[in-house]
Formats: C-alpha cells, structure tokens, sequence
C-alpha cells in the first residue's frame, strides 16, 4: 500500500505546481512597463548613474573606423583613446561638459548583438553610429542625434552604375550594405532593386564582395564613404550622394541601456556642445570634406 | 574501423528516450509510467516557472518571443529557409557522389595506386584540419577575387562549394569505416571469380559497405542540413541570414526563434527516422542469424 501514499503525494505536488505557475503568469500580467526613469535630480559626478562610479564607460566596435574613430584619410584608426575621429572627439567633449577629466573615460569593445541583447551592460552608453528608429527605442534608449547623415553609393569609375543620376539607374545593380545600418533600408525601400542586396556582418566583408565582383556597389553613410574610397577599397569612388524625400532622415544616437537615468545629463551635455558649436567644429573637422559629390535622386 | 557511427545504439529494445525496459509485472509498469509522467510535469513546471518569474523575463520576451515580431519576421525567414532547403539538396547529392569516389581511391590495393591513395588522404586530412567558416571565406572572398575568366564568382557558388569540399572529406571517411567493414573474404572471394579490383569494390564491396554506413550518412545529413546556414557570411540571405537582418535593424531577436522552429522542422524528422531505419535494420540482421 506504500506506493499509493506516494502516488498521491505526487500528484498533490504536481497540483501545487500548477498553482504556482499560474500565479506567476498573473504575475507578470501585472508588470507594466514603468516607463523612462525620471531625471535625476543634478548631472554632478556623485549623482551620475555609472557603471564604475568616478569613470565613464564607454563601448564602441572593434575595429572602431575612420573617420568615426581615427583620421578621415585612414592611416590612423581603431584608437578611441586617441580623441581622434569624430566619435572619440565627441566622447571627451561630453566627458568634459560632465567633469570627467581625460583618463576618467574608459573604453571597453563589444560586439554588435551583444550591445543589443538584454542583460546587464558593463558600460555606460555605446557609440557607433546607431541609427535611432522606433522599433529600437522598444528595448535601447538613445541619446538626442549626434549627427545627421546622408547615404553614399560607392562604385569602381568604369562600372555603368558610377554615371547614376537617379534610383533608377541602379534597378538592375547588385547592391551590398552592412547588417544594422539604414544604408540597407534605403536600399530596400528607396532604390528597391530588382535583385535583393546582399547583407555582410562587417565593413571589410564589403570590401571583399566588392573585390570579388560578387556586387556592384555599395551603399553606406557618406562619412563612412570617404574613409572606404580612401582606404578600404582600392579604385573605388563615391558615386553620389542620394537625396530623397522618402527616406527617412537618418540620424546617429548613443546608445543607453533602457530607462538609464544617465541619458538626460548626456543630452544636456550635447545641447551645450551643439551651442557653443564644439559640435560644428569636430563635424567640420572629421566628417564634412569639400569635393563635388554628384547627387543622385530618389 | 576507423570511425565508429555515432548513432549505434548499446543495447536491444526499441526505446525512444530511455534505455531498454527490464520485463516487469503489470502493476509495477503502470506505476513506473505514472511516476515517470508525474515527474516529468513537475520538472516541467518548476523550469518554466522559474524562467517566467526570473526578473529580466518580461526584457528576454519581448527581444526573443514577440508573436506580432514572430509574424512580421517570418515570411523573410521561410524564404531564406526555403534557399537552404535548395542549398542542402544540391549539395547533399554531389557530396555522396564525391566522397565515395573519394573513398574508393582510398581504399585502392597495390603500390601502382601510393599516388592517388597519397592524394586522397592528403585532401581528407587538410580538408578536416580547416574550420568549414574558414573554408566557406576563403573560397568565398579569395578565389572571385583572382578574377580568372570563366571562373564564376558567385557567393552562393563558393560558399556551396566549400561546404561540398568539407562535408566531401567527413563523408567520404564514413564510407571508408564501411568499406573495411566488409570481410576480408568478400573481397578475396570477389577476386577468385575473376573480377578485378574496381570491379570488386563496385560490385561486391561498396553495396555492402554503403548498407553499413546509411545511419552515419543520415547523421551526416541533419547535420549538413543545418551548416549551410554558414554561408550567409558571404552575404547569402537564407533563414539565419535574414534573422540576422532583423535583430540588427529592430534590436529584436524572435527571428532567430522562427529559423531554429524551421531547422527542427526537418532535422528532428530525419533523426527520427534514422532511429527508426537503424533498428529495423538491427531486427532484420538479428532474424537473420537466429
């Protein structure tokens, strides 16, 4: 008669366990969102939400590239220590509006999908050129745009699609773009080509597609233009610049774990900068390069 | 026997998820299955409940299991699924072709064929020794960029090729355990009838080795199945490829979900039926010499 005590002890623990779990769906129900932290009362050091109190954490790629990080020519690149690059010159200017010195800023590196997944964050905001859009702001926060770019088409001279005056000189061009960037939705949904771009993880498996013949062109931010003319692919040249209507403007933000109470002391940081035209001026000296860049319309 | 197929069972009884049952009386079975039951639902329970209650649950739900991102994802993901359903089929086919010519060079007898023997096991051994990954870039990115004429370069062409070339090499060592497999006798008596050595290996050895080895082909196969995903760092759009699009562009991950519901869609088919092939086969062989 032994094993019908157990059976029945069983059963009654399969039955708490039911209870439990349905107590725990109600549960999470009930969770709302508790929606953006509150401003936190001063942007003083000692009030800063940090990961590392007194230090200022901050992630960015690797390889980081020009002229994002690094000189615009593309000799010098991959060292945000350095303050040289648009990013890394930013960065400091902002450590600095916040009372950071110098060696108070600390880079770490991190992969694209591991600075999106969820989980804790060991750094304070990531810098990398994220495109700010709705569907991320669901699970990041971004800080105001730092920047505001156009796409680029980037081509070999004698390729017939170097002469594109419109989108619709490149219905039947084999584009490439990188994974994450708004190159590839523009792309999709402004120039829309006949043969779906191919997508790499990395600027330097463009290069090699592109080496390979495997496409045509590319497409990628202007910035990112110069540096891969100048350095990435050899031959190469900005075809163009796209200017549509129906493109979304694309903008660059600094990406903050969600309801990170440190993305307001951020934008007051970069408000300030934009007006006392720091902001113009690392942008002047990085990103903007005078040369007639035809323009190609959408 | 070089390579012993991983998918032999210890054992008799056609058991699905457990090792063979000891005869036992009713009773007692009916006891042992209701325990199994009970525990299984409990252990079932507490896992679930213990994700579910997990403080960054509502975080992970969202960025993985999101049904409004599940629906919106989900045309690209089976169109890219559908590209490697293609990719698999081909390739399957030229690397069971390949490998066993690859195998039957191996296993040539007589020092007038130390070249070609010398050949294949150089291709196997510098074949297995390179990360496919590695394989699939170099051949992918480097052999276009020679730029030679009539050379296609295609990524989805090279990308197919390396992974032809690497599954060649571990295919074609399976049908090598298969063909020494075969007794000796086999072979000898083969020979006594007069036929020649690649007549031997055509007609009296291979047919017998390729019997031994169908379980590790199968296994072969599930797992071809799923690598050629791994094409997609030449920029291929398949399944996992256009996942990836997805999480990159809406920082939401549920894509990946769609793509490994579609892998298991077919894989766990195929490892079913290689259980269910290897013992019908083992049945049949025991019927045999009883």
């Amino acid at each position: 008669m032994a094993h019908r005590h157990t059976t029945r002890a069983i059963l009654l623990a399969a039955l708490l366990a039911f209870v439990m779990l349905a107590a725990a769906c109600s549960d999470d129900a009930d969770s709302v969102d508790p929606g953006p932290t509150a401003a936190p009362e001063s942007c003083e050091m000692a009030d800063l939400n940090l990961v590392t109190p007194g230090t200022l954490t901050v992630a960015t790629g690797e390889p980081a590239f020009p002229p994002w990080v690094g000189t615009p020519d593309g000799e010098f690149f991959d060292e945000p220590e350095s303050g040289i690059g648009f990013e890394s010159a930013l960065v400091y200017a902002i450590a600095s509006e916040l009372n950071f010195a110098k060696e108070d800023v600390v880079w770490t590196r991190i992969g694209f999908n591991e600075a999106i997944a969820p989980g804790d964050k060991p750094w304070d905001f990531n810098i990398q050129q994220y495109s700010i859009t709705e569907d991320r702001k669901e699970v990041v926060d971004f800080s105001s745009p730092y920047y505001v770019t156009t796409q680029a088409l980037i081509a070999y001279p004698d390729s017939p699609y170097a002469s594109a005056t419109s989108v619709e000189d490149l219905k039947d061009a084999i584009l490439g773009a990188q994974i994450g960037t708004t190159s590839l939705d523009f792309i999709e949904n402004v120039i829309q080509p006949n043969t779906e771009p191919n997508v790499y993880d990395e600027n330097v498996d463009l290069e090699a597609a592109m080496n390979a013949g495997q496409i045509d062109a590319l497409v990628v931010d202007l910035p990112t233009g110069y540096f891969v003319t100048a350095a990435q692919v050899e031959g190469s040249i900005i075809a163009g610049q796209f200017e549509s209507e129906a493109a979304e403007p694309d903008e660059y933000g600094m990406l903050f774990a969600k309801d990170n109470s440190l993305v307001p002391c951020v934008n007051t940081a970069l408000e300030a900068l934009r007006e006392n035209g720091t902001l113009q001026e690392i942008e002047d000296l990085y990103l903007n390069q005078d040369g007639g860049i035809p323009t190609i319309t959408g | 026997m070089s390579d012993q197929s991983p998918i032999e069972e210890v054992g008799g009884g056609p058991s699905l998820f457990g090792p063979p049952r000891a005869p036992r009386g009713r009773e007692e079975g009916t006891r042992a299955a209701l325990i199994a039951f009970v525990s299984t639902i409990i252990f079932v329970v507490v896992v679930v409940w213990a994700i579910l209650t997990s403080d960054a649950w509502p975080a992970v739900q969202k960025q993985f299991f999101n049904w409004d991102r599940f629906v919106e994802v989900f045309p690209d993901v089976l169109g890219g699924f559908w590209l490697d359903i293609q990719m698999f089929l081909v390739a399957e086919v030229i690397i069971l072709v390949v490998s066993l010519v690859i195998a039957m060079i191996r296993s040539l007898r007589g020092p007038a064929f130390f070249p070609l023997r010398a050949l294949a096991v150089i291709f196997i051994d510098l074949i297995r020794g390179i990360p496919v990954i590695l394989l699939i870039l170099l051949l992918g990115f480097g052999v276009p960029a020679l730029q030679l004429p009539g050379v296609p370069t295609g990524a989805l062409f090279w990308g197919l090729t390396a992974l032809i070339i690497s599954y060649s090499a571990y295919t074609a060592e399976v049908y090598r355990a298969g063909i020494e497999s075969v007794h000796e006798s086999q072979r000898m008596s083969a020979r006594s009838l007069g036929l020649t050595q690649g007549q031997a290996l055509r007609h009296v050895i291979v047919p017998q080795a390729i019997r031994n080895v169908i379980p590790a082909l199968l296994n072969g196969f599930v797992s071809l199945q799923k690598d050629v995903a791994l094409v997609l760092v030449l920029g291929v759009r398949e399944a996992v490829r256009e996942a990836d699009i997805y999480a990159a562009k809406t920082f939401n991950y549920t894509g990946y979900i769609a793509a490994a519901l579609l892998f298991l869609l077919v894989s766990v088919p195929v490892a079913r039926f290689t259980d269910w092939y290897t013992n019908r086969d083992r049945r049949k062989k025991q019927s045999v010499s009883t």
